[in-house]
């Protein structure tokens, strides 16, 4: 049934992904620009490692509104994990460290949520419920995100289709890790509590490289609103991914879009040879109501072993179990990703729900590289009464730890029988990607007690709609009818200076392409001189135009201006040059390149016209200038 | 119809609902002028306004709907919820102590209520099990709900009723008492509690949470924990209040139940024992006393229970410009008790002097306690503290205000004999006035200043 063999990622055409019934959605994050924090009055966007005190807690499994515990949750607990917060009293007030109740939320950041909720077209909402979700990882202190829907059944254009926008949510964002090492978690707390938006999409991409563009185009939509913060960490990507006869897996946390059509390619090449390894196993006679395993402690078979690991964890006192899956011979080394097998998903569990933090954590009797001895392996395999067509897995750790992992070796392998386990996973650098925790249900979800149901009025949503920018792609469409350079087109439409350039454009009466070049090419050639400084603020840009367009500077004087914008906040003008001040400077200039030796007859009028210009750029243009000497050469402008 | 059909809708959202049979807990699509939404109709809150319908999507997430833009309600199923803390038996071991946990209210153990939106607490043996399993390793647990009450709706019914509860469980023979109860007036009735209750042979813990236990991120669990662990092991037979010593989850503290206060509205560390230090520290692993002069467990069952209370007896706390019309209308209303939270040493302004003499005129006891909460009166110091005595103001040492206004309470339920009550108020029982106060008992630490912040970047607080 899954004939199909995953080819390498750039041989895998359209088809194939079709062939595997390949499926994805996003769900993307990004931090609104605002002030202040999304529930309490801290700063927002201030990073530092520093910290002045640091506070412990643990994470509890709760009811959930609909009654039942939800199975993250009863993993997290498995896991009982000490959960570190560093805190700087300047980043983080006592609401972040869960011991103050919620304040109102922030307006600004609301009205930026529904902002853009109303660019992706979706259906507002008249009262917004803040929701607990719950996240028992510890990343935020209570133990939920705050959160709420504000629209949803949004669309964007894409290729000759639509992509489906599910809902849009505004929440607050959680901590950063540090560190993740045994039963000790550790985190900063600095951005914890910044209001940023979830915008969910269909899964409506059928390939890896879809599922990258369709992220860029949100991306740049936000940004065009100007109510989004950018640079690293900003915006980040949970990925869905599914095949055919697969499960819904989250990729959480994508930082980069680039590196999305490689981890979307592993992970559909994952579940298509998960779902190929349970056909294995059924050809095998192995199904969830025949699967057998066996566990038993081989401490004292092991205790001379000469396999480092190993022999540290009895030098520690540690307990080693071993792992018996009956008929699996072979099958830890099934491929799942690239360079990557299934040994790896039972490790990952290990890992993560043991908290057996340092690899290796398991080894197994179908590994081709150097463990334990040939006669380990068989003294162990006597032991236990194993056969020939099984699998030893070998976990060690303190007694409880060692155990839990035994018990996550058996329940993975026996979910290998069931199919692809529902579950989020974390994105690696090379493009694969490892188990995370077990996927949490929409049981998670909890009305948020502290707040009450907050009322969106009419008038509001009809006043934020003017604020609006057009959606990139009609802008695009217009911007190739005024024929503004190509590669001027796409930066533009995503920029906050759109409908300055509408304006410049239709009332001011400015030539498109000077306007578009000059807000994009010329501001981004400026900005290598001047790394630090901000983007120039639209207000400025209006008053720069308004100085070109009633003549007071010239074009070289807008790039004058903006320098000046970047490197102070006050805006000067060079006042236009005057006939007989003109006149002066082009004399003493011609008095100055009689004295001077000039080598080459035929260049002085060209270095009287450099000359001539150094005294008064930005003041008269160029042409002008070249007029009056006589000179005919390229001139800059 | 059952009156849970429509709960909590009113005026438009009712009637709207109504128009379409749309139950609460349908699965539904509504269609909206603006819209269409697929979910779950759920209860509303009855303060919420009666103007929108709240469902919830198919995504967990709740959202309201104005019933102005509704179009269409098509009902295509319906989902109940079923709140159930998962419920096991309480396993018994003979060998374990056995403890009994009283509830008053508060919630240690809860869930949600969909109409309000409030945690209803969850009580039973099994449903603590459900939720806290570690507490059967520390003994055998039986519960018994007492009342259900906000902390602030307790009061002289409530502490006799209690305190009664506490003297059968003691004849019984449990090896303690823990006492569930609401944060924000556990001071007031642990005070009560140390009058009432007299020479318990066992610990009676009282015990709460600052974050409900519907959250992950709970101090409920943990509470649980430390002051059944207290109940069930510790050798200090007084009435004590367990709470958590930091913000972090590492220990908890046992205060004297005459010398604790709730002193920040919402950190989980809010109890601090005031001018003294507290009996012991308690962790899920130990008990670890930091005095030694705590009364001892003892294996009899000689407890005295005397719950009288004379409700007619006041707190006022003096500001400057009070007017004696607040005094007066104490009089007039016969009062027989006033405990005054006076300023600094112990001081009103002289405006309040012919109050006070008719005060003594009528035969109302009245005693000065100190706003500062830490230190004690000293009428001497000043003229004015002469002055209020010549007009019977009797000097609180350094008792609370509120532990004063509990043991005058307490007083004057048993004798009118304003001598009689002196004796009872000025003689010690509980801690409540204490002959010194350790260089210690004061500390509050001022942030900012680098040695503290050097403390604090080393300890978790
Ligand atoms: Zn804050």
């Amino acid at each position: 049934m899954h004939k199909f063999i995953f080819k390498p990622f750039d041989e895998m055409t359209e088809k194939d992904y079709a062939t595997v019934g390949f499926k994805s959605g996003l769900e993307i994050h990004q931090q609104l620009l605002t002030e202040k924090k999304l529930f309490c009055r801290c700063p927002a966007g201030r990073y530092s490692d520093k910290y002045d005190a640091e506070i412990l807690r643990h994470m509890r499994p709760t009811l959930s509104e609909l009654g039942e515990y939800d199975g993250t949750a009863l993993m997290e607990f498995k896991t009982k994990k000490e959960i570190i917060y560093r805190i700087k009293r300047e980043t983080v007030c006592t609401y972040e460290m869960d011991d103050t109740p919620p304040f109102q939320i922030d307006d600004h950041a609301l009205d930026s949520a529904l902002a853009i909720g109303m660019l992706y077209g979706c259906t507002m909402v008249d009262e917004v419920h803040i929701a607990r979700k719950q996240y028992l990882d510890g990343s935020i202190p209570t133990g939920f995100q705050r959160t709420a829907i504000v629209g949803v059944d949004g669309n964007i254009p894409y290729k000759n289709r639509e992509i489906k926008i599910i809902q849009l949510s505004i929440e607050e964002d959680a901590c950063r890790e540090v560190s993740d090492i045994g039963h000790r978690r550790v985190y900063i707390t600095d951005r914890l509590g910044m209001p940023l938006i979830e915008t969910v999409t269909g899964p409506d991409m059928r390939t890896p490289i879809e599922v990258a563009e369709v992220a860029q185009i949100c991306r740049r939509l936000v940004r065009s609103t100007g109510r989004v913060r950018t640079g690293i960490g900003a915006g980040r990507e949970d990925v869905n991914v599914s095949v055919t006869g697969g499960t819904r897996i989250e990729i959480k946390g994508v930082p980069r879009i680039v590196s999305i059509p490689l981890l979307t390619y592993n992970e559909a090449m994952r579940q298509w040879n998960l779902l190929r390894l349970r056909e294995e196993l059924k050809r095998r006679g192995i199904t969830e109501k025949s699967f057998k395993s066996k566990t038993e402690n081989v401490t004292k078979i092991l205790r001379k072993t000469r396999y480092q690991p190993i022999q540290n964890a009895i030098e520690q006192g540690m307990k080693i179990n071993c792992v018996l899956l009956q008929g699996f011979k072979g099958l830890l080394r099934w491929q799942t990703q690239t360079d990557t097998y299934f040994s790896r998903e039972i490790s990952d569990r290990v890992r993560v729900v043991a908290c057996l933090t340092t690899l290796p954590n398991i080894i197994h009797s179908d590994s081709s590289g150097d463990t334990i001895a040939a006669s380990e392996w068989q003294n162990i395999k006597k032991q236990i009464g194993g056969k020939d067509d099984d699998t030893l897995v070998l976990v060690w750790g303190d007694e409880q730890d060692a155990n839990t992992g035994a018990q996550e070796i058996v329940i993975r392998a026996k979910e290998a029988t069931i199919g692809i386990p529902s579950e989020t996973r974390q994105a690696f650098r090379d493009g694969t990607n490892g188990f995370e925790r077990i996927l949490p249900g929409p049981d998670r979800m909890y009305p948020d007690t502290d707040l009450p149901p907050k009322r969106i009025e009419d008038e509001k949503l009809e006043k934020l709609h003017l604020t609006l920018p057009n959606r990139i792609w009609e802008n695009e469409k217009w911007y190739r009818k005024l024929k503004i350079p190509t590669d001027v087109i796409e930066p533009l439409a995503a920029s906050k200076y759109t409908k300055l350039f509408e304006m410049l454009v239709k009332d001011s009466k400015l030539n498109p392409t000077l306007v578009a070049v000059v807000l994009i090419q010329y501001q981004k050639r400026l900005k290598t001189y001047f790394p630090k400084a901000k983007q120039i603020e639209i207000e400025t840009f209006e008053e720069i135009f308004e100085a070109f367009k009633s003549g007071i500077i010239t074009r070289e004087g807008i790039i004058l201006a903006m320098k000046g914008a970047f490197t102070n906040s006050k805006l000067r003008f060079p006042k236009k040059i005057k006939s007989p001040e003109l006149t002066k400077v082009i004399k003493e200039s011609q008095k100055a390149i009689k004295k001077m030796k000039v080598q080459k007859k035929d260049k002085a009028t060209e270095i009287l016209m450099g000359m001539i210009m150094h005294k008064v750029r930005g003041r008269v243009e160029g042409r002008v200038v070249a007029e009056r000497i006589g000179f005919s050469g390229k001139g800059k402008n | 119809m059952a009156s849970d059909d429509y709960k909590g809708y009113r005026g438009e959202a009712l009637s709207t609902l109504k128009n379409f049979d749309a139950l609460v807990w349908s699965d539904v699509e509504i269609k909206t002028s603006r819209g269409s939404y697929t979910g779950i109709i759920l209860p509303r809150s009855e303060t919420a306004d009666p103007l929108h319908v709240v469902i919830k999507l198919r995504s967990g997430y709740n959202i309201g709907i104005a019933v102005s833009k509704i179009q269409n309600i098509k009902i295509t199923g319906r989902k109940e919820a079923h709140y159930k803390i998962p419920e096991k038996a309480f396993p018994y071991d003979p060998k374990k102590p056995n403890v009994k946990l009283l509830g008053t209210g508060g919630t240690i153990a809860s869930r949600l209520d969909y109409r309000t939106g409030a945690v209803i607490p969850a009580f039973s043996p099994g449903e603590l099990y459900g939720s806290v399993p570690e507490l059967a390793d520390i003994c055998n647990l039986e519960t018994e709900k007492l009342y259900g009450v906000f902390s602030e709706n307790m009061g002289p019914e409530q502490w006799r009723g209690t305190a009664e509860a506490i003297g059968r469980e003691i004849e019984k023979g449990v090896q303690g008492i823990v006492i569930g109860h609401g944060t924000d007036t556990m001071h007031h009735t642990a005070a009560i509690l140390s009058f009432m209750v007299q020479n318990s042979p066992v610990p009676i813990v009282m015990v709460g949470s600052q974050r409900s236990s519907d959250r992950p991120s709970s101090d409920a669990a943990l509470n649980l924990q430390h002051s059944v662990k207290t109940a069930a092991e510790s050798d200090i037979a007084e009435v004590m209040v367990c709470m958590f010593g930091p913000t972090s989850d590492t220990y908890g503290l046992l205060h004297r139940g005459t010398r604790v206060r709730k002193m920040h509205s919402s950190y989980r560390s809010t109890f601090r024992t005031i001018g003294d230090i507290p009996i012991a520290m308690v962790s899920t692993e130990k008990i670890t006393p930091i005095r030694t002069d705590y009364k001892k467990r003892r294996n009899d069952k000689n407890v005295i229970i005397n719950t009288a209370f004379e409700e007619k007896v006041s707190i006022v706390y003096y500001y400057p410009n009070m007017k004696p019309d607040i005094i007066d209308s104490l009089i007039d209303n016969d009062y027989k008790g006033i405990v005054i939270a006076g300023t600094g040493l112990g001081h009103v302004n002289k405006p309040l002097y012919p109050a006070l003499k008719r005060a003594k005129e009528k035969g109302i006891a009245v005693y000065m306690t100190v706003q500062t909460l830490w230190g004690y009166v000293q009428m001497y110091v000043y003229d004015t503290g002469r002055d209020m005595m010549e007009l019977g103001v009797i000097p609180g040492e350094n008792m609370l205000p509120e532990v004063g206004y509990m043991k005058l309470g307490w007083a004057l339920g048993q004798t009118n004999d304003l001598e009689k009550v002196r004796d009872i108020m000025m003689t010690p029982i509980a801690g409540e006035i204490t002959e010194r106060e350790p260089s210690n008992g004061y500390l509050i630490f001022q942030g900012g200043i680098p040695e503290v912040e050097e403390f604090i970047s080393k300890y978790r607080k």
